[in-house]
């Protein structure tokens, strides 16, 4: 009995202690806001691995999902009803939630959150077929030429990173072709193109690098500023004459609502990147083909700036 | 045969300690209403950081087989299949319960999953090849077909009224157009922000099939004297095998016709129990007997989920397109360890993929045994008075509506279906078709809509969807199973004038 009046105690001042105890004393939680053993998520996953480390968080991160439409509903989530006490963070992806708040239809943009680093960085890329008669994006554009509307290309859905990068190759090409969204993501798109149901496709770098490794596709350009260092020998859309920058790059990172106590985004601004860049987390990003970009707050401030502006631009004859 | 010398991987201390710990595990998510195979296998994966490659992916093979199977559990002494793929065990599992036949039921899935589950190994084993090349020429256009095979099921799914069951159908594809749509970019019968990313089938699953229940329980509780008490009776294992052989038809029905739709990347194992239900019943003798708990039913719908695993793999592993929501997860769980899925992968990674591969033929059997051990354990289930069973089984489907994604919407979706069947109910509407056409529904939707797109890119929509072999296959068996309804209608009533 003593001994459980003792604990009772110690947890007592334990607790008074707490009110002034620093910041993070529980375990944080990350929502993302896709399925359970999609690229997002366990990517989110090898990033927090050493959150609990004393000289990172000193506490661990836990996921939780909350999948469907596109993100939407957990982006939608995380804007209204997340707490914000910096108990719980949320994974972006850009240019996802961007293009969605611009096309409209959801409560959220970028006013409604706060970014604190970004860790990954996975560019869109156009794949074909292993048998394709295209080898280069001017054979594509030669026959999207002919063959107004005629040329089918997938991509994982409305108004993510592919369909933006499939909307900037028919602009700068000034082609019509027609872009079929998939149902069930990057992976149904894939399977599209391999299975020749679609001429082409836009997809993730990362999943396009296994896909080649496995010999069912051919890649033919990156829409990225530069070339990649898991596909060195893939053009970029710019050297084949196509003027398509980086806006479709799919970023991913980690924010907190508006509203969050400055000093709280302070300490995780300054303690999230560098736990983004432990050689752990390195090491399995590799090992998973998943390109790393570590940004701090205020580059990543800097970005979404920039893609809301590409992206209204580009977006506003649709 | 390579996989023979990768076995010794296997029967190491740590890898048999996880094999039979998953398995166990797995049993006992899978029996838990909500916690589906994909779920079990996406909670697992964070554990399987720190361990070595195949260590990490034993347990998962483990836990994916024994979950599908633990789900009959459930499905046979509740009522509430524990998954989607268990659905059709619920029909003639759930009735033979009710005779006092709860042990035998549950002997029979086992066996029957143990049967099926081997062959769906064997067939990733030996035949990967020829089938990688089958998965890879289903496109849009058949997946559609499938899904309205699938949907021609619905009318005859249960024994009573044929327009009854195509209405709940209907009501259920209506349920699944609800939420933002991805291909045409527009919200639909979005009324509150919980309902943006439509109504999530395993909340949706555990509502339709458990809040019935409960209220029934509840119902009948008020009075010490009307209460249903389930008796299960003791049943000797060696009768239950003797059974599973005898109903060779059912088993073979079963496993072919799991094994085939396990192989077909977007359908998965959710509509391979049903489908194999319905032909099994079709080609049955004694079709009059299904539905009234008769062990065909539940041997061809068991045998079917459990033949899907192997298969559903292939796609997976040789082209690195995962065929199902768990196999989705499964690629993460691979990916992590830096293993990339492919044609070569078998090359590449020969020490990791074979006792992969091996620790499911293992947990096979494993499973088997564990299952028919919880089957004698039924008794003690039944015992549980109503009362306190339906506190429990409430406590569970909030537990699981909840678990899918962390939302309380979703508990309230669960609720509200839930009461709302309980009426339909009443009425002679079951909860079966309903969550079938939910499944279906937007399988057949989202490919007719990309299917149609792309047609216009080619010769139209007639020529897409009705020209090719497999497109004129499969539109035929639609037609002979519409037609064998009718048909076996009008011999019917024949009969009885």
């Amino acid at each position: 009995m003593k001994k459980i009046i003792a604990a009772l105690a110690i947890s007592l001042i334990g607790l008074s202690g707490a009110a002034k105890a620093e910041y993070p004393e529980r375990p944080v939680l990350l929502m993302i806001p896709y399925g359970a053993g999609g690229a997002t998520d366990f990517q989110a996953r090898i990033a927090t691995i050493p959150a609990g480390n004393d000289d990172m968080l000193g506490m661990p991160v836990a996921i939780i999902n909350k999948p469907g439409a596109g993100g939407r509903v957990g982006w939608s989530w995380f804007a209204n009803d997340a707490e914000k006490d910096g108990y719980t963070m949320g994974g972006y992806n850009v240019p996802h939630f961007i293009a969605q708040s611009i096309k409209g239809g959801v409560d959220y943009s970028t006013d409604s959150f706060e970014p604190i680093a970004n860790w990954g960085s996975d560019p869109a890329v156009f794949v074909v077929g292993k048998n394709s008669k295209f080898n280069s994006m001017a054979d594509v554009i030669d026959f999207a030429k002919a063959n107004p509307g005629k040329l089918t290309f997938s991509g994982a859905g409305l108004f993510v990173g592919h369909h933006i990068a499939a909307l900037q190759i028919e602009k700068a090409a000034g082609v019509k072709m027609l872009y079929i969204p998939n149902k069930s993501g990057g992976a149904g798109a894939m399977k599209a193109v391999i299975s020749g149901e679609v001429l082409g496709g836009v997809n993730n770098l990362s999943d396009a690098f296994r896909a080649k490794a496995a010999g069912t596709i051919k890649i033919l350009g990156v829409a990225d500023l530069e070339r990649n260092a898991f596909l060195p020998n893939v053009p970029t859309m710019m050297e084949q004459g196509l003027d398509v920058d980086n806006t479709s790059v799919n970023f991913r990172g980690v924010m907190v609502p508006k509203g969050t106590p400055q000093a709280i985004i302070d300490k995780l601004a300054e303690v999230v990147p560098v736990m983004f860049a432990h050689k752990r987390v390195a090491q399995k990003m590799k090992a998973g083909g998943s390109p790393m970009k570590i940004m701090n707050r205020a580059e990543v401030l800097d970005m979404w700036a920039k893609r809301q502006t590409t992206l209204e631009e580009l977006l506003k004859g649709l | 045969m390579d996989f023979i010398f990768y076995f010794g991987e296997v029967f190491t201390f740590t890898s048999m300690l996880l094999l039979i710990g998953g398995t166990i595990g797995g049993l006992i998510m899978g029996a838990t209403p909500g916690l589906s195979p994909t779920m079990t296998v996406a909670l697992l994966i964070p554990f399987t950081f720190n361990m070595t490659p195949v260590h990490g992916l034993i347990l998962l093979g483990a836990a994916y087989t024994s979950t599908v199977a633990g789900g009959a559990v459930s499905a046979i002494l509740l009522k509430i299949p524990g998954a989607p793929a268990n659905i059709a065990t619920t029909l003639d599992g759930n009735a033979m319960a009710r005779k006092g036949e709860g042990a035998k039921a549950l002997q029979l899935s086992f066996i029957s999953s143990l049967i099926g589950g081997l062959f769906g190994v064997f067939l990733l084993i030996f035949l990967t090849p020829v089938l990688a090349k089958m998965a890879n020429s289903f496109g849009y256009s058949h997946t559609f077909w499938l899904a309205i095979i699938g949907v021609t099921v619905i009318g005859s799914l249960e024994a009573g009224s044929v327009v009854k069951g195509l209405l709940s159908g209907c009501i259920g594809m209506w349920l699944a157009t609800i939420g933002f749509d991805d291909i045409q970019g527009v919200k639909r019968f979005v009324f509150h922000p919980a309902l943006g990313g439509g109504v999530n089938i395993i909340p949706a699953l555990i509502g339709l099939f458990a809040i019935p229940q409960v209220i029934t329980m509840f119902a009948k509780g008020r009075f010490q004297t009307d209460i249903e008490q389930i008796i299960v009776k003791k049943h000797p294992v060696s009768a239950a095998f003797r059974e599973v052989f005898f109903r060779k038809r059912a088993l073979a029905i079963g496993t072919s016709i799991g094994s085939v739709i396990g192989l077909i990347p977007g359908v998965g194992g959710q509509i391979a129990g049903l489908l194999a239900y319905d032909q099994a019943k079709k080609f049955s003798p004694e079709k009059s007997k299904f539905g009234t708990g008769h062990s065909e039913g539940v041997i061809a719908a068991e045998a079917a989920n459990n033949a899907m695993v192997g298969p559903s793999l292939v796609p997976l592993l040789t082209l690195s397109i995962p065929g199902s929501p768990t196999a989705a997860v499964l690629l993460g769980g691979l990916i992590i360890h830096g293993i990339f899925p492919g044609p070569n992968l078998f090359q590449q990674h020969p020490e990791v993929i074979w006792p992969f591969i091996n620790s499911m033929l293992i947990g096979q059997i494993l499973m088997c045994i564990f299952g028919i051990y919880i089957a004698s354990m039924a008794a003690r289930v039944a015992q549980v008075p109503q009362s306190i069973m339906a506190a429990i089984v409430l406590g569970l489907a909030a537990f699981g509506s909840f678990a899918v994604q962390q939302s309380m919407g979703d508990v309230y979706v669960m609720a509200v279906l839930g009461s709302m069947m309980y009426f339909l109910e009443r009425f002679g509407f079951s909860a079966a078709p309903l969550v079938l056409g939910l499944i279906l529904g937007p399988i057949a939707e989202s490919n007719f809509v990309t299917g149609s797109l792309i047609s216009t890119a080619q010769n139209g929509p007639f020529v897409y969807f009705f020209t090719g072999g497999l497109n004129i296959v499969l539109v035929s068996i639609v037609v002979l199973s519409v037609g064998f309804s009718f048909w076996s209608e009008i011999t019917a009533k024949r009969a009885t004038h």
